[in-house]
């Protein structure tokens, strides 16, 4: 049986089916974030002493991460685009240079995190770094799970677009959307965590 | 979205670009009000005005919320809404009991 509503959108929603659903689920996403954010407000709030994210971080590597996470949006947005005007290998050029920020942001990530496990601190340490790892560890794995589906769509996914270009094509601009969200968590986490 | 012609296309790859230079502009912002001599509540403000900058830029855009179904803006407010709800309930309850 066919899946409907792939490619033509449905007359009551105005939408194809996949990016009603990336929205539903985004809009999970925006909770479980937001509880998170909501803890950390309580706990600011409620304690004596909070550390200047500054003074107990790396700034300079977060804000090549902030740059690597933003040109990446932009990459997906225009491997989106360079299918649209059926420019499949230019599309992949750019999904490649999403997966490169992906890798590169976890990379640094790993950076961070090795730096402070060396120094023996761990989420067990105080609230600030319980904080800290949970927030951008959960982030990392969105990150994550966000590059298995590029490395899927470059791979074996990529067949679909010989047989069904426009679907192809939205499946991009789904997974497009995700990636841009965990952009959107990662501009409120940085200044939260490492700037104030 | 569907049915934009190649020129149209063209044309928002041109507003992607200067999005992702407005957000870099932003970002470099974001790191000297860090380092601006100035109250934790001035400096938190001006930074979280920026990531909203940014965030909207990002949603509108890249998002493309700017020119959306209104289904999709429904189901955002509703989020919103719960997500103030999240943010604020816990808040309000500790300054309550605190009796700040």
């Amino acid at each position: 049986m066919e899946i409907p509503y792939t490619v033509a959108e449905r007359p009551d929603t105005g939408l194809y089916n996949a990016k009603l659903g990336i929205w539903l689920f985004l809009a999970s996403e925006v909770m479980l974030f937001g509880a998170l954010f909501s803890a950390l407000i309580l706990l600011r709030t409620g304690a004596d002493y909070w550390p200047h994210g500054a003074d107990k971080l790396n700034v300079p590597l977060a804000t090549v991460n902030t740059f690597v996470l933003i040109a990446s949006s932009v990459t997906v947005v225009m491997a989106w685009a360079s299918l649209r005007l059926k420019e499949f290998g230019k599309a992949k050029m750019y999904l490649w240079a999403t997966f490169a920020c992906g890798l590169g942001f976890m990379v640094i990530k790993a950076i961070e995190y090795g730096s402070k496990f060396s120094h023996g601190i761990t989420p067990a340490t105080d609230n600030f770094y319980a904080t800290y790892f949970l927030l951008t560890g959960l982030h990392g794995l969105h990150v994550v799970g966000g590059m298995v589906v590029f490395a899927y769509f470059l791979g074996p996914g990529a067949k679909m677009w010989r047989t069904e270009p426009e679907r192809y094509t939205n499946r991009i601009e789904t997974c497009g959307l995700y990636w841009h969200f965990v952009d959107l968590v990662w501009i409120f986490l940085f200044p939260t965590l490492y700037l104030l | 979205m569907a049915g934009a012609t190649v020129e149209e296309i063209k044309r928002e790859t041109r507003v992607y670009r200067n999005v992702f230079l407005a957000l870099a502009a932003f970002t470099a912002i974001t790191v000297a009000i860090s380092y601006m001599q100035v109250s934790f509540a001035l400096a938190l403000t001006l930074a979280l005005l920026v990531a909203t900058i940014k965030g909207s830029l990002v949603a509108c855009y890249f998002m493309h919320l700017i020119s959306e179904r209104k289904l999709i803006y429904t189901v955002l407010l509703i989020t919103a809404g719960f997500f103030l709800v999240l943010l604020f309930l816990p808040l309000g309850s500790y300054l309550g009991s605190t009796g700040s």
